[in-house]
């Protein structure tokens, strides 16, 4: 599937087809923000609840799909929402609203950071951590907590994102 | 006491060996985590000035300052003395497959979108910079965990 939708970026990015550049980034982008409010608002009270057994058997089998799912979401929202901004002059100087642009850039910047300096290296430790004879699991619940808050925070951030293309789209 | 408490594993919350090995090790992840920041920032000031000639300076200083701090960062690494490197060596393995990738699907759209020389230049050495940090942070967030003689 992971294959599929890159090999289905990099056709939308060579064709240039403002269809498929939209689906792409429209696709991404809404999948990625609802999966990220979901983790951090919904999904981590709720295994905040859950016992300690109950907590090590979701992660299990949670994380490694987190670990797929995600980059493959930021590379299709950030290749073709790059692609696309080029294809409709969103990214020259010159265009009318380039402070909004530049302030998605900054907005994009922080989620990058937050995702791959804090939220994939947690992902990562909790995975090496399952497969140990004897889990740790209270460094588990520790790595799952910056999982899920990093989550949360970069979903936050998206829907900071969401306004400023929303805003760019009206005008 | 409640049946959560009494289906935990003996010893849970216990620091273990690698707990207490932490306060030895460098400051790895603050450090490669500032490189993705300067990396970061340089690539939004020169994307930026799409469209008008750029002014490269500050993007120059950045990409310097975070090249000596993957540099440090990497000399930090190979010094230290109780690590998990083969479990290291593994992760790195992959996660540099990983973002050679990710780094050479943005370096065509930049080559395909006919990116002038110098932000060309800036550009892929900002993706190569990316390219080796992420995938430095992912094995060594894995591997501080891990036992020495983990294979």
């Amino acid at each position: 599937m992971v294959a599929v939708v890159l090999v289905g970026l990099i056709v939308a990015i060579a064709s240039n087809n403002l269809w498929a550049l939209t689906f792409f980034h429209v696709a991404g982008g809404g999948l990625w923000t609802s999966l990220d409010l979901f983790l951090g608002l919904v999904l981590g009270p709720i295994m905040g609840s859950l016992t300690i057994p109950a907590r090590i058997e979701f992660t299990t089998k949670f994380m490694p799909k987190m670990l797929l799912i995600m980059p493959t979401l930021v590379a299709m929202t950030l290749g073709a929402g790059f692609q696309l901004a080029r294809h409709v002059g969103n990214l020259e100087a010159s265009y009318p609203h380039h402070g909004w642009v530049v302030a998605s850039y900054i907005v994009v910047g922080c989620m990058a950071v937050i995702a791959l300096g804090l939220l994939e290296p947690a992902n990562l430790a909790v995975l090496f951590e399952l497969k140990k004879a004897r889990p740790n699991g209270a460094r588990i619940q520790r790595l799952m907590k910056v999982f899920i808050y990093t989550a949360g925070i970069t979903g936050v951030l998206q829907i900071l994102t969401i306004v400023i293309m929303t805003f760019l789209a009206s005008r | 006491m409640s049946a959560t408490a009494e289906v935990l594993p003996p010893g849970f919350g216990e620091p273990d060996a690698e707990d207490l090995r932490q306060a030895d090790l460098p400051p790895v992840m603050p450090i490669a985590v500032s490189t993705l920041v300067l990396v970061v920032t340089g690539g939004i000031v020169v994307a930026a000035q799409y469209g008008r000639p750029p002014k490269l300076t500050i993007p120059v200083i950045l990409l310097g300052m975070a090249a000596v701090l993957l540099l440090v960062n990497a000399v930090l690494v190979l010094r230290i003395k109780e690590f998990a490197r083969p479990v290291f060596h593994r992760v790195l393995g992959w996660a540099l497959l990983a973002y050679v990738v990710i780094a050479g699907i943005l370096e065509y759209v930049f080559i395909y979108d006919h990116t002038p020389g110098r932000e060309l230049a800036l550009f892929s050495a900002m993706l190569v910079l990316f390219a080796l940090d992420v995938p430095l942070m992912l094995s060594y967030s894995v591997a501080r965990w891990q036992p020495p003689d983990a294979a």
